[in-house]
């Protein structure tokens, strides 16, 4: 039954850069309520110059993703219900990335890390040679499918505690799209991902805390590929000698 | 703070170390039980190159390991990075050799 009168207390964090402290909105609880949708309630009616982040609401751009009473989550598939403390609600911008303006994180540290992790396709072939047949089956895909449907949403970089400890630190999203494109049998130059995996920021600076895996939105496992690259740069390590 | 050198240096040193703890213990146990004198134990340890090659790898294993470990946690701690985070953690392995080579000289020396 739906409860018209009910007033959730939400504290929303405010301000730009550093600076900013929480807010507070009473807004209406419905039955079925997301945070994103209490989120663009206080929006759209208390105050137009709340700043946020989201696009397709299903779950599909990852572009939504803040703190909810001290944890990451997909705003969007959060439903309110599930995540409420003693009626309140907190919401914050992810942790581990600098702020923009309210709610909004800078992603740029976290998408340089993707590109410094080797997440750019390199391809192994022109256009002109044939297409490269990959069978499904053939284990080296099934170990890259397990990675493909990050949404580069950040919830596993704000999860993390190494990343919080080391913002050398490449972060599991980034590291994990490197075990793809390692296991990548359309990706020629192995070894190439391995370097940029083996710095002074790189997979071997993982404490196997497992905060990424355990808050994945998609429930993908980006620690087993961090493990994944660990084992293969030693077994590289072993063969070059370096 | 790590790459693959520090990661590989930290874990080959642990898989050294692992072994000689266990054989400390031991050593330690069977001393204790057998009722082994300080004279009778620095008897067998003095002179004994076996002794000197089980405590030597030892520490150096230990340096090495201790070393890194502890750099990782300075700089998760406190952030600090580039020379001085070098020069702690040289520093802090040479510490802990001189300490353990002081050590296992006094009881393998003659
Ligand atoms: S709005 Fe697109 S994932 Fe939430």
């Amino acid at each position: 039954m739906s409860d018209r009168s009910k007033l959730l207390e939400v504290s929303v964090w405010r301000g730009t850069g550093d600076e900013g402290a929480y807010e507070t909105f009473q807004v209406p609880a419905r039955d079925n309520q997301t945070v994103l949708d209490v989120v663009s309630w206080i929006q759209q009616s208390a105050d137009p110059s709340l700043t946020y982040r989201y696009a397709c609401r299903v779950g599909m751009c990852g572009s939504c993703a803040m703190m909810v009473n001290g944890v990451p989550r997909w705003t969007c598939r959060t439903h309110v219900k599930r995540v409420l403390r003693d009626g309140a609600l907190q919401v914050g911008p992810l942790r581990n990335l600098p702020v923009i303006k309210d709610l909004a994180a800078d992603m740029d540290p976290f998408f340089d890390k993707w590109i410094r992790a080797g997440g750019v396709h390199r391809p192994s072939r022109s256009r002109n040679d044939p297409i490269q047949q990959v069978p499904p089956d053939d284990p080296g895909r099934v170990e890259a499918n397990k990675g493909i449907e990050c949404i580069n949403c950040s919830v596993c970089y704000a999860a993390c505690d190494t990343v919080a400890g080391n913002p050398d630190y490449l972060g599991p999203a980034a590291l994990q799209r490197a075990w793809t494109l390692y296991n990548d049998a359309k990706v020629e130059d192995r070894q190439a991902v391995l370097d940029s995996v083996s710095g002074a920021g790189g997979c071997h600076n993982c404490h196997s805390q497992g905060s990424c895996t355990r808050f994945c939105p998609n429930e993908l496992d980006p620690l087993s590929a961090i493990a994944g690259l660990k084992r293969a740069s030693a077994r590289s390590f072993f063969r070059r000698g370096e | 703070m790590l790459n693959i050198r520090l990661y590989m240096a930290q874990r080959l040193s642990a898989m050294v170390m692992a072994p000689l703890v266990l054989g400390h213990i031991a050593v330690m146990i069977y001393a204790v039980q057998g009722g082994l004198s300080t004279a009778e134990i620095l008897g067998r340890t003095q002179g004994s190159v076996w002794w000197f090659l089980f405590y030597g790898s030892f520490v150096l294993a230990v340096s090495v390991h201790a070393a890194i470990g502890l750099r990782v946690i300075l700089h998760e701690m406190t952030g600090l990075r580039g020379r001085w985070l070098e020069v702690f953690t040289c520093g802090i392995g040479v510490l802990l050799l001189i300490m353990g080579a002081r050590a296992v000289l006094a009881v393998t020396f003659a």
